[in-house]
């Protein structure tokens, strides 16, 4: 997995997709416009219009379940899960997370290993399995559903301010 | 063949890396391009922004941009960790849909209530807001002008607003949001201690032996709390947690005892719990003999509905639902004794085992024991009760006010306690636990605000869901919302609210950050600062005061709450609003504004902005001329030192992460009342309730009564509402950040799938949830993180598009007037 340049490997999907579907594409670039009118008209947002109304719910969306990782906001952002984990149980007696990221079994399962910061205690001192102050999985790291923002997010990454750069 | 997930990522990654060679990437990577220099980020302390847990979060800055955050290693709450939502802030500011201009609503180029949007300058839109003020001011006096805030303002924004409203305009018309979160919360605080807040603190979680879990769902609602608890549960072996809940959710996921319990039984349980305790010999009567003293409450207290309401005229106990009358230990026993194992697992739907093994968690004296709560207890029309019978608890087993032992009320927002609270934002307070109702209070406030003598009014104002009827009744007439989003937080919106916010009769001003459901009906939309936009200081749930500097400059031309306060106080003169007595007997007064009267008093201009960290920018001391985040700091903690309210001087909090009040001497306090630990209790004391004159703590007998709807045979499930994880409160700042919106993206009506597949619904259909309020259209979950008991559903209520507010009731704990969002009954359609 080493020698893999995810960069590239993001970027060509995105543009196998971008093939496939350059008219919805394009639909969705007309989106993101008219979501840049201040006072945006999604629904989930701002509300009905008057408030009063009731409108339809949009069917419930699909966890994202490509498996193929998200670049980070920023370094320390926990990555967002790539798979569904539809029936996982996590409770006091079992994890079903850990079985495949815990240390011992990320060979076996090619699944990232939890980071080096979830082996350490309260006073940062590391532990020999997952510090129980981060048992619970789900707290940070969240599956993504298969549907647009509904509005667009201005965040800069931090490579892209600084010297000569911009 | 079978393939498993680890094949097929294999595979996938192989062809994908094979097609991919020759193609050249912008992306290649090199050593440190633009030099070291280009690496450098400013790190800077904040708390976090979102739940009263209170993390620290170090801020990253580049270039005048938040490009990073994460939990702070040095902060004592969260030692590092932050959960998905706080490692989002850096996000949060950044949606596109800023507001950057103030809108009013025109038509023609003048304003109309009837008018669509446009933008406008600060000066005409102030002009506008000014003359509609004075105008209800003229036509109806002080009692037809409000304000509704929140427990998100800054510690000086909302004493900003106080001083504004009650002492300006004279009017007690303030209230915050908080009053949805924590008024019962708040006033069985004052009842039992005659001060309000914790006794003990975070660090109990660290020596508890047991953990029980009133109606809170910590593991969404306070992840990082959550991380403290779970490591002492699965470190010491030893540890048990019970989970008390109308529905299973991810808390009972760590439960030894998860117990589900119908509706607001939670009253009979806990007075179960009493009697238990009493019954089987367990009460640490020297505890009780010297620092208890017994009560009996007001019964029948009505349901704080509108007074035409059935419900309300038939309630004998409603006109003095506060009132409490001595009473004794015998009589205490005795009314507890009624409780028993079985009449209560009757009523609550629990096994009796499982009543006996939590009696037994509080009764073993050898078990520390740490009592969790939040809007289980708060929102529900017997709240303060609630909390009341949580105390009396922890109190008959002398088990409070030490490490471990700790009746403990959190709360849902970064400041509920640091403003709505202590600095007294609630429509009958002022600051440090003082109330408008007392003329020494009022006196005392008028002169460390150095105001003439009898200028504060005395009679507690609308409180937020009279707010809301007084605006449909056309007699609040001007309205000002900060900070906070009450048409999709209020109940019973759509008769109640909404009606008011366009009443032609009406002017509403709301200041936010983005277009809210509340900001598109208003009628004038005032572009804000947020969060690390202003300097700050936030109050979280375990008295700890922290503050934060600002660290980028906000959008266009968004400014804070306390700047938008100061500047409008501008646009009044003394001789418009105070009483001619008053300035006639004062005449030094006359011809000022109320921005001179208030904010240039000598006290809040006291600081130069020479005194500011010159490493940090400071809109509002360049705007004004002087340091007025410290002049108001240091005004305001006036009132609390030396009163059990002390805090640190206002430069020192700027260096540490937050401390915990009373801070006498440089040292915080974790246990209060407790010798020791409490500068304010006094050597061989050992423990001293010193809130109330005697010393004593109450303990109140009352009784379970029913909640004010119930499911019957047309309308014939509980809905319960709240939130999840991934959204804060409505949603204005999560819903905006992708991962976030991904992670959760709509609202949903969790249900028990027998309730489904007896009304022939699948997962996922369309439905309708109908009350005699009002009705949404929404989507059925019957797999999700929430399971449901048959016969109740739950609903989240951060989604716009599904305002389940509608459909909820405006009942409220007749107490503390907040309303229960967690009880009455619906029914369900399909689409």
């Amino acid at each position: 997995m080493r020698s893999q340049n995810r960069t590239r490997l993001n970027s060509l999907r995105r543009a196998k997709l971008g093939l496939l579907g350059l008219a919805s594409g394009a639909l969705l670039f007309a989106g993101i416009a008219a979501a840049q009118d201040k006072l945006g008209k999604s629904p989930r947002l701002t509300g009905p219009s008057p408030a009063t109304e009731n409108i339809p719910a949009p069917p419930l969306a699909r966890p994202v379940t490509d498996d193929i990782r998200k670049m980070r906001n920023y370094p320390e952002q926990p990555p967002v899960i790539p798979h569904s984990i539809a029936g996982y149980q996590l409770s006091l007696n079992t994890n079903r997370c850990l079985e495949c990221h815990r240390r011992q079994f990320t060979e076996a399962s090619g699944a990232p290993m939890i980071s080096v910061t979830h082996f350490m205690d309260r006073d940062f001192q590391i532990l020999s399995d997952v510090a129980p102050r981060r048992y619970f999985c789900l707290q940070c790291h969240v599956p993504q559903m298969n549907t647009a923002p509904l509005v667009k997010n201005n965040f800069i990454d931090m490579t892209k301010i600084g010297k000569g750069r911009r | 063949m079978t393939l498993t997930r680890r094949d097929i990522l294999k595979m996938q990654a192989a062809s994908v890396a094979a097609a991919a060679v020759g193609i050249a990437s912008k992306a290649t990577a090199q050593p440190v391009p633009g030099g070291a220099d280009a690496l450098q980020i400013k790190w800077s302390k904040a708390p976090c922004r979102f739940c009263g847990t209170g993390c620290g979060v170090m801020v990253g800055v580049k270039k005048g941009k938040v490009v990073a955050t994460h939990g702070d290693v040095k902060a004592e709450v969260n030692r590092g960790l932050n959960c998905v939502k706080g490692y989002f802030l850096s996000k949060i500011m950044y949606g596109n849909d800023r507001l950057t201009r103030p809108l009013l609503r025109k038509r023609n180029g003048v304003y109309a209530k009837d008018g669509a949007f446009e933008p406008v300058s600060w000066d005409e839109a102030f002009a506008v807001m000014a003359e509609k003020c004075k105008a209800a001011l003229a036509k109806k006096g002080p009692e037809s002008v409000g304000m509704f805030g929140s427990g998100q303002w800054t510690i000086w924004e909302g004493y900003a607003a106080s001083k504004f409203m009650r002492a300006g305009l004279r009017s007690n018309n303030l209230d915050p949001n908080a009053r949805h979160c924590m008024a019962s919360a708040a006033a069985a605080f004052m009842r039992t201690f005659g001060i309000d807040e914790p006794m003990g603190c975070y660090d109990d979680f660290e020596h508890a032996d047991a953990f029980v879990l009133w109606g809170s769902n910590m593991a969404e609602m306070h992840p990082i709390l959550w991380t403290r608890l779970t490591d002492r549960r699965l470190s010491h072996p030893h540890v048990r947690v019970a989970v008390l809940s109308t529905f299973t959710h991810r808390s009972s996921d760590l439960a030894d005892l998860p117990i589900i319990f119908k509706p607001g039984t939670d009253l009979a349980i806990l007075n179960y719990i009493a009697h238990y305790i009493i019954s089987t010999g367990r009460v640490n009567r020297d505890f009780v003999d010297r620092h208890t003293t017994f009560m009996t409450g007001a019964t029948d207290i009505g349901y704080g509905l509108r007074p035409e309401d059935p419900r309300e005229k038939s309630a004998t106990g409603a006109a003095k639902a506060g009132a409490m009358t001595p009473s004794d230990f015998e009589s205490y026993k005795k009314f507890v004794s009624d409780y028993t194992v079985e009449k209560v697992a009757k009523l609550s739907g629990v096994e009796e085992s499982q009543l006996k093994a939590l009696a037994e968690l509080y009764a073993d004296p050898k078990k520390k024991v740490m009592s969790l709560w939040t809007m289980g207890f708060n929102q529900h029309v017997r709240g303060v009760w609630a909390n009341h019978l949580v105390y009396n608890i922890h109190l008959l087993t002398g088990k409070i006010a030490e490490p471990g032992n700790s009746p403990f009320s959190l709360t849902g927002q970064p400041s509920a306690c640091g403003t709505a609270r202590e600095v007294g934002t609630f429509a009958h307070r002022l600051p440090a636990d003082t109330v408008v109702t007392n003329p020494a209070h009022r006196k005392q406030a008028e002169e460390i605000w150095k105001l003439p003598p009898g200028l504060l009014p005395g009679k507690p104002g609308y409180h937020a869901v009279l707010q809301d009827r007084m605006l449909r009744d056309g007699k609040l007439n001007f309205y000002w919302i900060q900070v906070n989003n009450n048409l999709q937080a209020a109940p019973n919106s759509a008769n109640e609210t909404y009606p008011g916010y366009r009443n032609p009769e009406n002017f509403i001003v709301v200041s936010d950050a983005y277009p809210t459901v509340t900001a598109m009906a208003a009628d004038l939309i005032l572009p804000t600062a947020m969060w690390v936009e202003k300097e700050g200081a936030y109050g979280n749930a375990e008295r700890r005061t922290h503050f934060w500097h600002q660290l980028v400059d906000a959008p266009g031309e968004a400014r804070s709450d306390l700047w938008q306060i100061m500047e409008f106080a501008k646009r009044f003169k003394t001789d418009e609003v105070w009483p001619k007595k008053i300035l006639d007997a004062d005449p030094a007064y006359k011809g000022k504004t109320l921005f001179d009267v208030l904010f240039r008093n000598g006290t809040v201009d006291r600081y130069p902005a020479a005194h500011l960290d010159q490493a940090y920018e400071n809109h509002e001391a360049k705007d004004f001329g002087f340091y007025v985040q410290k002049g108001l700091f240091e005004e305001y903690a006036a009132f609390g030192r030396g009163h059990g309210h002390d805090l640190a001087p206002f430069d020192t909090y700027h260096d540490v992460r937050g401390l915990r009040w009373p801070v006498v001497n440089g040292r915080e306090t974790r246990w209060r009342f407790r010798e020791g630990h409490d500068p304010y209790v006094k050597k061989g004391e050992g423990i001293r309730f010193y809130g109330r004159k005697d010393g004593r703590a109450v303990i109140l007998g009352v009784p379970y009564e029913p909640p004010a709807e119930s499911p019957d045979k047309e309308y014939d499930l509980w809905l319960v509402t709240g939130r999840v994880l991934e959204h804060w409160h409505s949603g204005s700042m999560t819903m905006r950040v992708p991962e976030l919106y991904r992670a959760f993206p709509g609202a949903r009506c969790f249900m028990h799938a027998d309730d489904a597949r007896e009304r022939g619904i699948n997962q996922g259909a369309e439905i309708r949830i109908v009350s005699r309020r009002g009705s949404i259209r929404t989507r059925v979950e019957t797999r999700g993180r929430n399971r449901m008991p048959y016969g109740v559903v739950f609903v989240p209520w951060f989604d716009a598009s599904q305002l389940i507010n509608k459909v909820t009731l405006d009942a409220t704990d007749p107490i503390s007037k907040q309303t229960d969002f967690k009880k009455c009954a619906v029914k369900i359609e399909r689409v």
